[in-house]
C-alpha cells in the first residue's frame, strides 16, 4: 500500500472492525467509522492540491478503500461512494455553490451521498423521470422518488440527478447538489438486505429546493462517463478486494493452525490456500492497474469519453464482482465449519453475504449488455 | 531480559533441532550464529516457525515473517517477545 495514507486508513479500519458486526446485525450506517473518517480527514483526501486538499490519486483512494473494506465493507462502501461524488465537484463544477460545497468537504469533512436511481426507470441511472424546476430567479427545485439513497440520513449533502427541465427528454439530465437544510427526506422503505446491510440504502422521497449555483456545469451523461461511473467501479472494486483479502486472511490463519498440529505434513487446505493467493494477487493487480489507468487519463476528456475506456472500466467492475464471490467462497471451503458458523471468530458470514451483492448492485449483466454493442466497435486495450 | 527468555531459547533450539535441517548440531551453535550459514533455508523456516508457535502458544505477526527474524536464535527470541507484546 502507498505509504502516504496508510496509518490514517489503518486507524479508521480499526474503528470500523470494532463495530462491523453490530452495524451488520442492526442494518445501520457505520457512524463510528464515518466519525473516524472525518477525524482522520479522509473524506477530504481527494480534494486537489490547488484547492488546498491533499490530492489523493485514484490509486491512493483504491488502497484506502481496500484497507477499510477489509475491516468493514459497509464503511468501505461509504468511503467509496463519498469520493465518487466528491470528485464530481471539482471535475465538473465551477459555480459558487459548488465551490462552497467543496470547501465544506475540505474544512468540515462533509459526507456526500447521491440519489441517481429513481422509481419507474428500471435501475438505469442515465434516465430520470423527475425534472428540475425553477420556482424563482436563482432557485431550483426537485422532487425525486428514490428507491435507494445510501446513508442518506448521515449525509451532509446529496447529489441528485433530474431532467434539466420539465420539457426535457428523460436522458437529458443535470446534477444538483442539495446541502443539508435544503432537502427533506420522507422515508418510504428500509434497506433489509442479505449483505452490505450497513450502507442503509433506504428508500426516500427527496424534496429539495436550493440555489441555482448548486448545479454542476456538465450534463450528467458526461459526469457519468468521465467520473461517476468509472470511479464508482474502481472504488467499489477496491472495497471488494478488501472483502476478499479479509476472507483469504482467515483462510491463511486456519491453514497455519492446521499446519502447526502436524508439522511436516501439510494439511490439504495448503494447496487450496496457495491457489487462493494466486487468485487474490491477480484480483489486486486488476484493480490497482485500472486505478492507475484512471489516474493516467483523469484529465483527458477525449480518453475518458472513448469507447475503450468505458469498456475497460466496465470490465474491472465485472471482473472484480465475480472475483470477490469466487474468492470468498473458496476461502469458506478452506476455513470450513468455523467459517460457516455465524458465532465464531473465524466466521465468514459477513464476507460471504457482503460479496454476494457485488454482481447484483449495478448488475454485471446490465454492464455486459451495455458493452455488447461497443464490443463490436473497439478492441480491448491491451 | 524477560521471564520467558530461558524457555523461549529452549523452544527455539528444540524447533531448530527437529525441523531446521541444519548441517551442524544445534547444541554447537551460539545464540548469535547466522543460521543461514549452517544450512538453514527459507523452506525450513516455515516448519521452525510453526513448531515455535505451537510450543509457546503464540503467533508471529505478518511483519515479522521475513528473513531477518530467522537469522539467529537471538533474532528469533526477540521476535517471540514482540509477538507476545502484540497478542
Amino acid at each position: 500500500m502507498s505509504e502516504r495514507f496508510a496509518a490514517r486508513a489503518a486507524a479508521v479500519a480499526a474503528v470500523a472492525a470494532k463495530y462491523a458486526d453490530e452495524v451488520d446485525s442492526d442494518a445501520r450506517p457505520p457512524l463510528e467509522a464515518v466519525e473516524a473518517l472525518k477525524q482522520q480527514r479522509l473524506l477530504s483526501v481527494s480534494v486537489p492540491t490547488q484547492y488546498g486538499g491533499e490530492g489523493a490519486t485514484m490509486r491512493e483512494l483504491s488502497d484506502i478503500a481496500t484497507t477499510i473494506g477489509a475491516a468493514d465493507a459497509n464503511a468501505g462502501m461509504v468511503f467509496a461512494m463519498h469520493h465518487s461524488q466528491a470528485l464530481i465537484l471539482w471535475r465538473h463544477g465551477s459555480l459558487a455553490g459548488v465551490r462552497t460545497t467543496m470547501r465544506k468537504v475540505l474544512e468540515e469533512e462533509w459526507l456526500l451521498g447521491s440519489a441517481t436511481t429513481e422509481r419507474g426507470i428500471g435501475g438505469d441511472a442515465r434516465r430520470s423521470n423527475c425534472a428540475l424546476e425553477y420556482p424563482a430567479p436563482g432557485r431550483v427545485k426537485v422532487v425525486k422518488d428514490a428507491p435507494v439513497i445510501s446513508y442518506a440520513e448521515a449525509s451532509d449533502a446529496i447529489l441528485v440527478t433530474g431532467r434539466v427541465n420539465v420539457d426535457a427528454p428523460d436522458s437529458d439530465q443535470r446534477m444538483l447538489i442539495c446541502p443539508k437544510g435544503d432537502f427533506h427526506l420522507e422515508k418510504t422503505g428500509t434497506w433489509q438486505a442479505l449483505g452490505l446491510r450497513g450502507t442503509a440504502s433506504d428508500s426516500f422521497i427527496l424534496t429539495a429546493e436550493t440555489s441555482e449555483d448548486m448545479l454542476l456545469d456538465d450534463d450528467y451523461g458526461t459526469i457519468s462517463a468521465h467520473t461517476a461511473l468509472p470511479t464508482a467501479h474502481l472504488l467499489w472494486s477496491s472495497v471488494w478486494l478488501g472483502i476478499a483479502s479479509s476472507a483469504a486472511e482467515q483462510a491463511r490463519s486456519t491453514v497455519r493452525r492446521q499446519a502447526r498440529a502436524a508439522i511436516g505434513f501439510p494439511p490439504p487446505g495448503q494447496l487450496r490456500l496457495a491457489e487462493l493467493m494466486v487468485d487474490l494477487q491477480s484480483f489486486a493487480d486488476t484493480v490497482r492497474h485500472s486505478a492507475e489507468h484512471f489516474d493516467r487519463v483523469a484529465g483527458d476528456p477525449t480518453a475518458l469519453g472513448s469507447i475503450s475506456f468505458a469498456l475497460s472500466m466496465n470490465a474491472v467492475k465485472v471482473t472484480s464482482a465475480n472475483a470477490v464471490v469466487d474468492l470468498v467462497l473458496k476461502a469458506l471451503r478452506i476455513v470450513g465449519i468455523a467459517g460457516y458458523r455465524t458465532d465464531t471468530p473465524q466466521s465468514l458470514s459477513r464476507q460471504v453475504r457482503d460479496a454476494l451483492g457485488a454482481p447484483i448492485q449495478i448488475n454485471n449483466d446490465r454492464l455486459l449488455t451495455n458493452n455488447a454493442p461497443l464490443a463490436l466497435m473497439a478492441k480491448v486495450d491491451l | 531480559m524477560s521471564e520467558h527468555t530461558y524457555g523461549d531459547r529452549l523452544a527455539i533450539r528444540e524447533a531448530l533441532q527437529q525441523f531446521g535441517r541444519l548441517n551442524r548440531p544445534v547444541a554447537e551453535l551460539a545464540d548469535e550464529t547466522d543460521l543461514f550459514s549452517v544450512g538453514f533455508t527459507s523452506h525450513a523456516t516455515v516448519n521452525v516457525m510453526l513448531a515455535i508457535e505451537d510450543a509457546l502458544g503464540i503467533e508471529f505477526p505478518d511483519e515479522l515473517l521475513n528473513r531477518s527474524t530467522f537469522v539467529s536464535i537471538e533474532a528469533l527470541a526477540s521476535a517471540i517477545e514482540i509477538s507476545r507484546g502484540q497478542a
